[in-house]
């Protein structure tokens, strides 16, 4: 019997939720501490019918992209910046370098300070987040273009517009997409935490709202979905990268 | 800013059907006679100097080539001549004396083929070939134009494929065809055959001899390789030390026959020449 290839990948995952499902049957796992798989699922349907589900889903979509274009557009400009112009760079990258080493989460007490539990906090901590990977694996990228195709460009003819169109940007750009992959992971990572601790709307907000009532159901459903919209965001990178780098033979795979 | 990359990339992978000409000529046929012998442009060099820090690399060569003459320029590796070469492609500036480019007239009149291929990985062979046009023309006219300098250099048909699977020898191809399609009336080119394997590297020769013949362009070829330079060139010029050390013409017939006294007796007043004081020519 020969498994396609896509679906290989959910054997394990698919084994787990019934393994899970059967311990929960059976007793072996207390439905307050993890409820059983079908369990999860008629929370959704409750939720689901309320239509708070779908409302939290879209706040938090929202300020995850927000956030995420911002410090990305953010990060990207200085990486480009910095990776065209030794000036720009020796003028900002030391204090970008100081700012990263500050971990981002632990400004949290101080954005509730300034902005209670408002839409800003939130953006500006996703933002933060978002911006160092892009930042540093755009300088990285453009750092890294063979300088051979740049003597190449520039013997061919080619003024500072065609270099950075056609050799600067496509050469950093794979090095571009890892950035942008490790900026969703930590956007996601930043929206739960932010919305656990500091939200009146979300999903992280509708997880803690579960706690406060001892519905286990919904905390685990909050979980899964934030998983669920992780690997969206992911698939999503991944399909752009594949389109996007079609020349590169890693890309290529038959 | 992402949109014009990705318009850019796709236009480089489109890949619509395309009719191959059915009459296939045989490339670069000499056809039209009043064409050749006016394409080439010719150089003046005096008293050329070029010092990094220390020793000058190059140090006073005066040299005149005519308009349409192909050139190899031999020598020891760290003689100087890959540097007289990007000099004389302003890849360098001279610390002192001066290169006069007689007859040009564009900014693509002067072309430079590199040891290494070069080509742009992210962009299909076509769009490699086309970025010797630069802006000229409509995108449609470049691609023509790059299709038909890919079938001369025996590519046909490959226009819509990605660098990275073609072999080290049709890849310096596509470098060929890109530095052709212009249609430049100074190629220069730096070991261009030197990473290939010696049966592609015969076949190269073959192809840039026919080349040259057919658009008899200035070409000036720096090579380690002696057999070669007398394969390829009207009169070849030994580098010593930054100075000519030797400077003779190649009377031989074209094409070149590789087996005959002439050839051999001409390849070994040049080695001779190249391990003068050195080793003993003679005992090579």
């Amino acid at each position: 019997m020969k498994i396609p290839r896509a679906l290989i990948g959910w054997i394990l995952p698919v084994a787990a939720l019934l393994l899970w499902e059967l311990l929960a049957r059976i007793g072996f796992i207390p439905a307050n501490v993890l409820p059983a798989p079908t369990a999860v699922a008629i929370a959704l349907w409750r939720v689901l019918q309320s239509g708070e589900l779908v409302e939290n889903i879209r706040v938090s979509f929202w300020r995850a992209s927000i956030g995420f274009l911002i410090g990305g557009a953010v990060g990207f400009a200085f990486g480009l910046a910095n990776g065209l112009s030794r000036f720009s760079e020796a003028l900002t990258d030391t204090t970008l370098q100081m700012v990263r080493n500050v971990p981002h989460l632990a400004l949290i007490p101080l954005v509730i300070l300034w902005f209670g539990i408002d839409e800003q906090a939130k953006l500006l901590l996703v933002a933060l987040g978002v911006f160092f990977p892009i930042y540093i694996n755009t300088l990285a990228g453009i750092r890294s273009v063979d300088p051979q195709l740049v003597e190449m460009g520039k013997t061919y003819g080619m003024n500072g517009n065609d270099l950075f169109w056609k050799v600067i940007l496509p050469g950093a750009l794979p090095s571009i997409f890892v950035g942008v992959r490790f900026g969703l992971g930590i956007m996601w990572l930043t929206l739960i935490v932010a919305e656990t601790i500091a939200a009146s709307s979300g999903i992280g907000y509708m997880a803690m709202q579960a706690r406060e009532f001892m519905m286990t159901d919904v905390v685990v459903l909050t979980i899964l979905i934030y998983a669920l919209l992780g690997k969206l965001a992911d698939t999503t990178a991944r399909i752009l990268e594949r389109r996007t780098l079609a020349w590169n033979p890693a890309f290529q795979n038959v | 800013m992402f949109a014009d990359t990705l318009a850019f990339i796709e236009t480089a992978s489109r890949t619509p059907p395309r009719d191959l000409p059915s009459s296939r000529q045989i490339p670069f046929e000499v056809t039209d006679e009043a064409d050749v012998g006016t394409r080439g442009m010719g150089l003046s060099i005096r008293g050329l100097v070029k010092a990094f820090d220390g020793p000058p690399v190059i140090d006073g060569i005066d040299l005149e080539i005519p308009a349409g003459q192909s050139v190899a320029i031999v020598g020891k590796s760290g003689c100087g001549k890959s540097t007289l070469l990007r000099l004389i492609m302003g890849l360098e500036t001279p610390t002192s004396g001066s290169i006069t480019r007689v007859g040009e007239n564009a900014a693509t009149s002067a072309r430079f083929i590199f040891q290494e291929p070069r080509l742009l990985p992210w962009a299909s062979v076509a769009g490699n070939v086309a970025v010797g046009l630069g802006r000229a023309g409509t995108a449609k006219a470049r691609r023509e134009a790059a299709l038909k300098a890919l079938a001369d250099v025996g590519l046909d048909g490959r226009g819509d494929a990605w660098p990275s699977v073609l072999s080290g020898g049709q890849k310096q191809r596509v470098a060929l065809a890109r530095a052709l399609v212009s249609r430049p009336r100074l190629l220069a080119l730096d070991e261009p055959l030197g990473a290939l394997d010696a049966l592609t590297r015969i076949s190269m020769q073959g192809l840039v001899e026919r080349v040259w013949r057919a658009q008899r362009f200035t070409s000036i070829l720096v090579t380690h390789d002696v057999s070669e330079a007398i394969a390829l060139a009207d009169r070849i010029l030994l580098i010593e030390d930054g100075r000519i050390a030797l400077d003779i013409d190649v009377p031989l017939a074209w094409p070149r026959q590789r087996g005959t006294p002439a050839f051999a007796s001409l390849e070994k007043t040049v080695l001779d020449r190249l391990f003068d004081g050195f080793e003993g020519g003679a005992a090579i």
